[in-house]
Formats: structure tokens, C-alpha cells, sequence
């Protein structure tokens, strides 16, 4: 009798251990979550100290600071819907605690832990003990309270949470599997955000063209540095000044620094391999092989031909092609289709009635 | 000291006898314990709830948006059980179980209970959860209930009493081995010489239960593939679930991730569909197969029942066990063990009244003010009338329901629980308690040696659920030779 769904492949090989493919998204959300928690955390950190250093500003330098910074994580809409104007208070609250904003960090938060919580059976008890903790951490803050106490404070919290969370998966979760999902997640995040870190520059109107290379330009570059925990890092490569060449070059190429696009690609391929069971050098279905081609690719582009396509267009495309490949890797390993239970219930109902014919 | 102004008042009391002593088998506590300065009992009890809320051992609060998690209240003094009391209550669980399987064998069978007359046909003929689909099917080891728990209370006089049988999903496993590590975490200095039998063994007997009572192939792997199946996360009990399936080493799936094919049940992996042997499954025969039972059910598994029928896979506890805890089945429990095994019940029923016997019923309808009225299939203390205490308007509702539907009720005497020190507003007093201990059927019948004990934290209440304002103590069975 023709089955009326696709049909899944009974598995080749006997596995050691057995993943649903519920599970496997599940870590892989929960990754992502945590490592995007702990990007917004800085980025807002950040961003609230350099207003520190402009001393009294009006409310059009207000907004003209925090508007790029919504528009880098496609936010800006939705912020326009829940606020009149773009002022710190109302950004930080919107990108910390508006359950709507589901980028913010208690949205965040929520769903890696909630993540966490379908495959409790498979994590590790501290490692759900972290998420749980940091959950009723932010559940239990409030903004006023935060903005008056300090909010950095606050915000080393949440980072702190994420590190703990990264070096108990370390040294407490076998390697198997799941483990590679969980990283793969991770890194797909970071390079995503580290691209849109870059971006965010793009989105920064400067007031005058002489302003280009001035002091207000090089400390925006030194924020786009901190919010990538990249300042340390950077200043023991280039000891000097902050260039927005060397700054882009370090971001995207630097790939001994964990946070740099390149690093964080060659991290995505690396597990994409373990998870497809693959060896190291080769590349066998389509969405490997586009990957594959795109970091070949990459190692051959330098800064200057970056600046020269400019800079916004090749992060849309980085961005594009870490899109499609974890597309690619969720659709072939994490996401099983609904099945249809109309179909089956007749499909079954069918085949009890012809049982009981024979 | 800690203890010194408890009054046990006109109760049976698990820690003091009648004059104020201390029980033998409480004396360990009672020294570890006195000493303890109440700010500093109050700070272990804080931190034991502090810890709960960070491991996340929880239950959802359904009627709240916020999705408020609360803890299962857990009270630090731990209930005691000496040797020669548990063996009796062991034997009289081992007792019942055994029969009750008979009884379901039996009832899906030749039915001779029925013929002989020791059970009038018509209870179990209109029981809800008789399922007449089963009849001659065979069951894997003649096993029906491989997981059970019977809740028992103890009365005036320290008598255990079965008050009702689990014979479906029971739940709380979990909070058995979470209170124990618990108190072990927060009073160390309790356990030292205590003598305490340990409960930790109960997810490798639950497991070891599982595999008794897999199909025979496994296609050539060295052991049957279990799995645990939920209703999934946003279920009151998920927590347990998760803890079960962490601890047993096996797989928790919801009925998504399970599809037939061939009358075989497989999961979906990320490496393709595995076949599943055994099912340990924490949903109710009613949502377990859209194609067969309710097809709005959303949780279930569309051909597990053909897959089942078919012998490929094995579920525990078995489809139709509801039929024999249906609280009017229970008052002829004493019957079967009779009837079965040739024996006297070791652990009575509480004296209950059938409101579909003529005479019971005039009794029951006369009575109301005094009574326990139950509904023969609700759980959880709800479906309940508790006459002293209940108002005018709720003893006419529940006449009208008794009138109209006689076979759906059961009333009981109030039993007075006994009771048991328990830490409220910084002070001990007395409250009831129950115990719901775990009993398990593989190749042999074994008891999880205490259970869950479940207090009524509100003064004077009866009810233990945790769902009306019941708590939980850690619950100790001692070796023999303990003093």
C-alpha cells in the first residue's frame, strides 16, 4: 500500500549513542541562545560606557548612538512599535527585558534555558543548573534596579553565566553527538554576530567626512573592539593605534582569536564534518560543498579587497552563506518534519482493518 | 531543644507515643535533631528550598500566565519506618500487587472471578477503564502493572490501610530520591549510624523491569531499546520524567518523535529511524493512540496499538490496568486476594460503601455530613467531598450526582491520618501524613524500601496532594538490628 508521507530511512548503522533529532535541535537552540545572550550583554555594556565618555549629550546624539545598534540586529521595527523615542533607557530595556523582543536577553535566556529543559535527560545536571540560575537571575531583575545600581554589574552577571556554561559543557559533557551540535550552534552565533558587530559601524551616520579617521571614529572602533571582547587581543597584535583597517582585519582574519569570523568558520566546518561523519577534507552534499568553496575563497580575499567591495556588502554575504549552511545542517540532521496525523490515523486505521480481514 | 514544646494532642503519632516519649525507632533522629538551635533549622530548611529552585525541581502551576514554577515543599524531618513495620507492609504490598495482576489476567481472560461470582459482573462491565478491545490479548510475562503505588495512611491506632492502588501512570518517584539526596546534602550528621536502607536502586530495578518484559527479538542488539515516553514539557510532572529517563539511561521521547511503520514503532534520530522495544509510557491509555482511542489526542503515537498488538513492542505499565484502580474495583481488592492466592489481605482496605448497593447507598445519602464521598476514577484529591467540612451547597450537588450516577461513587469514614512533627512557622507540629510507597513487577515483585511520604502542611487538612497544599518528608525504612 502507498504510504502517504515521505518516508524516512530506517538508520544504517548501529549507533553507540542514539539522538533524536528533537534532541540535536534542541542543544543546537540552546547554544545559540546562550552565545547570543552573551553578545547582547556586552554590546548594551559597551555602548552604555562609551556614553559615559561623551559627558552631556543631547537626545539626537542619543538616538543617532543607539540607532545603528538596532538596525545591526534588524531590530529597529519592533522598537518603534513599543517606543516613541531611542534613548538609553528605553533601548537598554527593550534589548534586556522585553519578553516581546524575542532578541532580548531575557528572551534570550528563556528559550536556551526552555531548550535546555526538552533534552534535560541528555545535559549534564550543572549545566542545566547555569541556565536555570541565570534564568531566575533575570526573571527575578528589574530595569529600574538595575539602571540604578549599576548596570555593568548586571551585565558581567549575564557574560559570566555564558563562560560557565561553555567551560562546564567542556568538562563535564561527553563528547559525542550532542556536543558537536552544541558547538556547532555556538559558533554559527558568534560568527553571525561578529558580523553584525562590523556592520553595525555602517550603520554609524558621521557628522562631517573630516570626521573619518578622527578621534570620534577611532573610539567608535574601539567600541566595535570591546563589544567583541577583542581589545586586549587586538592591542598585543597591533600594540598601536586603532585603524578600522587593522580593526576589520583582526575581526574577520585574526584566527587564533576565538571570536573572529574566520576562526568561528573554520570551528562551524570542522563540526558540520564530525555531525555529517565526514572526513576532515571533503565535501559530499551540495550545501557541504557551497560551504566549503566559501571558506576556500575566503582564505584567498585580503582586507583591502573587502574595503574595495565594501565592507556592507561582504558582511551581508558572510552572512548569507552562514545562513544557508546552517539551513543546510538543520534540515539534514535536526528537524524532523511533522508527520501528518490525519494520514496516519487513517494509514493505521486502514491496516488494523486489513489485519482483521486476513 | 527542638522538640520540647510538641504535642502529639489525640493522634497517632509516628515520633511520640501518647505520654510524650520518644518511639524507639525515633530515638536516632530525636538526639541528632534536639540539639539543633531553630535559627539554624531554619536556615537548612531555606537552603534545602533554595536548592530544589536551582536544580529546577519544580512543577508548573497550570492556572498561572507567568508560568510561576513553585517546589514541592519539603520538610526536613525525615518520617521513619522501623524493620519489623516494613516488613509487614512489604508482604502486604507483594500480596496485593500479585493479585492484582492475577485479577487482570483473569478479567482479560476466561473471567472466573466473574462467573464465580466473587465480583458482580456488572462493576466491571461498566468500569471506565475496562478496555474490552484487550480481551484475550496476551500480555508480555503475563505481567499487566509493572509500576504500581498504592497509597497507604495509618489510623488512630497505627494501622496501615490501603487507601487506594495506582495502577495507571503513578508519579513521585522522583521526589523519592530528590528528598533523600536532599537531606543527606543539608543533615549529614543524621545519617551517621542511622542504619537507613538506601532507595537509590529504584531506576536500575525500574529499568531491569523494562527489559523483563521486552518482545523477544530486539533485532540482534544486545538489549531492548527503552524509552520513556511524556507528554512533554509542558507537563505538571516533566520534571520526573526528565529525572527518570537521566537516571535509567534511556531515551525520553513525546509522541512526535515516534512514528509506526510495519506494525514496528521506530524513533526519529538524526542518523535515521531506531526501533523501539519497550515503552515506559507517563500517558494515559485515552491519549496513547489517536487512530484507536481519542483522535483529538495530540500526545499520542497514530498505530502504536497495532504495533503493540502485534507483539513488537512492549509498554509498561499495560493498556486497560485503569480497570482495577477504579475506586469501586478497589473495594473487592481483600476479595481477590482471597480468591486468587487462598490468603488473608496482610494490609485491609478502609471500609468503604458502595453507592450502587441499595442498602450502602440509603446509608450514604443519610450520612453525607459524615462521610468521604469519592468519584470512582479521579486522582488527585479532586472529585471529592469531604463531609464534616464541606458546605450545604456542595452535600446537595454531590447528592444530585449520587442519585444520578450511583456506580460512579464510593463513600468512607473520615480516617484520622496519623501525624507527624513538621516544621511550620519556626516551630514542629503535628500534621497528617500518608505514603505512597513504589512497587515494582519484573521477574520478581520488589519494593522501593520507604516511598514518598506526603504531608497536609495546612492545620487540621487531610489532604496530601501536592496540588492542594501538600508537602513531602524524606522517608527511612531501618535494617533490622537498628536501635
Amino acid at each position: 500500500m502507498p504510504q502517504p508521507f515521505s518516508q524516512e530511512q530506517v538508520a544504517r548503522h548501529k549507533q553507540a549513542n542514539i539522538m533524536l533529532s528533537r534532541v540535536a535541535g534542541s542543544l543546537y537552540w540552546m547554544s545559540r541562545y546562550l552565545e547570543r545572550a552573551e553578545n547582547v550583554a556586552r554590546l548594551v555594556d559597551v555602548n552604555l560606557q562609551i556614553l559615559l565618555d561623551f559627558g552631556q549629550v543631547s537626545d539626537e546624539t542619543l538616538k543617532e548612538h543607539w540607532l545603528p545598534i538596532l538596525r545591526s540586529t534588524d531590530d529597529e521595527d519592533l522598537f518603534f512599535q513599543l517606543y516613541e523615542n531611542a534613548d538609553s533607557e528605553s533601548v537598554t530595556e527593550f534589548l534586556t527585558f522585553r519578553p516581546e523582543n524575542p532578541n532580548s536577553l531575557f528572551s534570550c535566556i528563556s528559550s536556551a534555558r526552555e531548550n535546555a529543559r526538552q533534552v534535560r535527560d541528555q545535559i549534564s545536571s550543572e549545566m542545566w543548573e547555569v541556565l536555570n540560575e541565570a534564568y531566575h537571575f533575570i526573571k527575578s531583575a528589574d530595569a529600574t534596579r538595575v539602571w540604578h545600581d549599576g548596570a555593568s554589574a548586571f551585565y558581567d552577571q549575564i557574560k559570566r553565566y555564558s563562560h560557565l556554561f561553555q567551560g562546564i559543557t567542556v568538562s563535564t559533557f561527553s563528547r559525542s553527538e550532542g556536543f558537536e551540535f552544541i558547538q556547532f550552534g555556538k559558533y554559527l552565533e558568534r560568527a553571525d554576530k561578529t558580523t553584525r558587530l562590523l556592520d553595525m559601524k555602517y550603520h554609524i551616520l558621521l557628522p562631517k567626512v573630516t570626521d573619518v579617521g578622527g578621534a570620534v571614529d577611532a573610539a567608535q572602533w574601539h567600541a566595535v573592539l570591546r563589544s567583541a571582547s577583542a581589545v586586549e587581543a587586538y592591542r598585543r597584535f597591533y600594540v598601536a593605534d586603532i585603524l578600522f583597517a587593522k580593526v576589520i582585519e583582526f575581526l574577520i582574519f585574526q584566527d587564533s582569536f576565538p571570536r573572529s569570523l574566520v576562526f568561528c568558520l573554520q570551528q562551524m566546518d570542522h563540526f558540520a564534518h564530525l555531525i555529517a561523519d565526514v572526513p576532515e577534507d571533503e565535501y559530499r552534499s551540495p550545501g557541504e560543498r557551497r560551504f566549503g568553496k566559501f571558506l576556500n575563497n575566503l582564505h584567498f580575499t585580503t582586507v583591502q579587497d573587502i574595503i574595495q567591495q565594501g565592507l556592507h556588502e561582504f558582511l551581508m554575504e558572510v552572512q548569507d552563506e552562514i545562513g544557508a549552511f546552517g539551513s543546510h545542517l538543520y534540515n539534514t540532521f535536526m528537524f524532523a518534519p511533522p508527520v501528518d496525523l490525519q494520514a496516519e490515523i487513517r494509514f493505521h486505521q486502514q491496516q488494523e482493518q486489513q489485519q482483521q480481514a486476513c | 531543644m527542638l522538640f520540647d514544646n510538641y504535642q502529639p494532642e489525640d493522634f497517632f503519632d509516628e515520633m511520640f507515643t501518647a505520654d510524650g516519649s520518644v518511639r524507639p525507632h525515633y530515638r536516632g533522629v530525636a538526639d541528632a535533631l534536639n540539639p539543633v538551635d531553630p535559627g539554624e533549622f531554619r536556615n537548612k530548611q531555606a537552603a534545602v528550598e533554595a536548592a530544589f529552585m536551582r536544580g529546577g525541581v519544580t512543577f508548573t502551576v497550570y492556572s498561572d500566565a507567568q508560568g510561576t514554577e513553585r517546589i514541592f515543599p519539603f520538610d526536613c524531618v525525615p518520617r521513619v519506618i522501623s524493620a519489623e513495620e516494613w516488613d509487614v507492609v512489604e508482604r502486604g504490598l507483594i500480596q496485593r500487587l500479585t493479585a492484582l495482576n492475577l485479577f487482570l489476567h483473569d478479567i482479560y481472560h476466561e473471567q472466573k472471578i466473574l462467573k464465580d461470582r466473587v465480583i458482580p459482573p456488572q462493576y466491571l462491565l461498566t468500569a471506565k477503564h475496562f478496555r474490552r478491545e484487550f480481551m484475550h490479548f496476551e500480555v508480555p510475562k503475563d505481567v499487566y502493572v509493572h509500576i504500581c503505588g498504592s497509597d497507604l495512611i495509618r489510623d488512630r491506632d497505627g494501622r496501615y490501610l490501603v487507601l487506594e492502588d495506582n495502577l495507571r501512570c503513578p508519579s513521585g518517584a522522583s521526589y523519592m530520591l530528590e528528598n533523600r539526596a536532599a537531606l543527606k546534602r543539608t543533615f549529614p550528621e543524621l545519617f551517621q549510624a542511622s542504619g537507613v536502607r538506601p532507595v537509590s536502586h529504584y531506576p536500575a530495578e525500574l529499568l531491569k523491569a523494562m527489559q523483563h518484559c521486552a518482545p523477544k527479538n530486539f533485532d540482534g542488539r544486545d538489549a531492548p531499546q527503552c524509552v520513556l515516553l511524556t507528554p512533554g514539557v509542558f507537563n505538571s510532572a516533566y520534571f520526573e520524567h526528565a529525572f527518570l529517563a537521566r537516571q535509567m539511561g534511556i531515551p525520553i521521547v513525546e509522541g512526535r518523535d515516534l512514528v509506526v511503520r510495519d506494525f514496528k514503532v521506530f524513533m526519529r534520530t538524526t542518523a535515521g529511524l531506531v526501533k523501539v522495544d519497550v515503552i515506559y509510557r507517563r500517558i494515559d491509555d485515552d491519549f496513547l493512540d489517536p487512530s484507536v482511542f481519542r483522535p483529538d489526542s495530540l500526545l499520542g503515537v497514530p498505530g502504536l496499538v497495532n504495533a503493540y498488538r502485534a507483539g513488537n513492542v512492549s509498554l509498561a505499565n499495560s493498556i486497560g490496568t485503569g480497570v482495577a484502580d477504579d475506586k469501586v474495583v478497589y473495594y473487592f481488592v481483600p476479595r481477590m486476594i482471597r480468591y486468587y492466592l487462598g490468603e488473608e489481605p496482610i494490609l485491609p482496605n478502609v471500609d468503604t460503601y458502595l453507592a450502587s448497593e441499595p442498602e450502602d447507598c440509603a446509608f450514604i445519602l443519610d450520612n453525607l455530613d459524615k462521610l468521604v464521598v469519592k468519584s470512582a476514577n479521579e486522582a488527585g484529591g479532586y472529585g471529592m467531598l469531604m463531609g464534616p467540612w464541606a458546605s450545604r451547597q456542595e452535600i446537595a450537588d454531590f447528592r444530585v450526582q449520587i442519585e444520578a450516577n450511583p456506580r460512579n461513587f464510593i463513600a468512607q469514614h473520615p480516617i484520622s491520618l496519623s501525624r507527624h512533627p513538621t516544621w511550620v512557622d519556626d516551630r514542629f507540629e503535628g500534621r497528617h501524613i500518608d505514603l505512597r510507597p513504589y512497587i515494582l513487577c519484573g521477574e520478581k515483585i520488589v519494593v522501593t524500601p520507604g516511598g514518598l511520604t506526603r504531608v497536609a502542611l495546612r492545620k487540621g487538612s487531610l489532604v496530601v496532594n501536592s496540588s492542594q497544599g501538600g508537602g513531602s518528608k524524606d522517608t527511612w525504612v531501618l535494617r533490622h538490628g537498628v536501635r
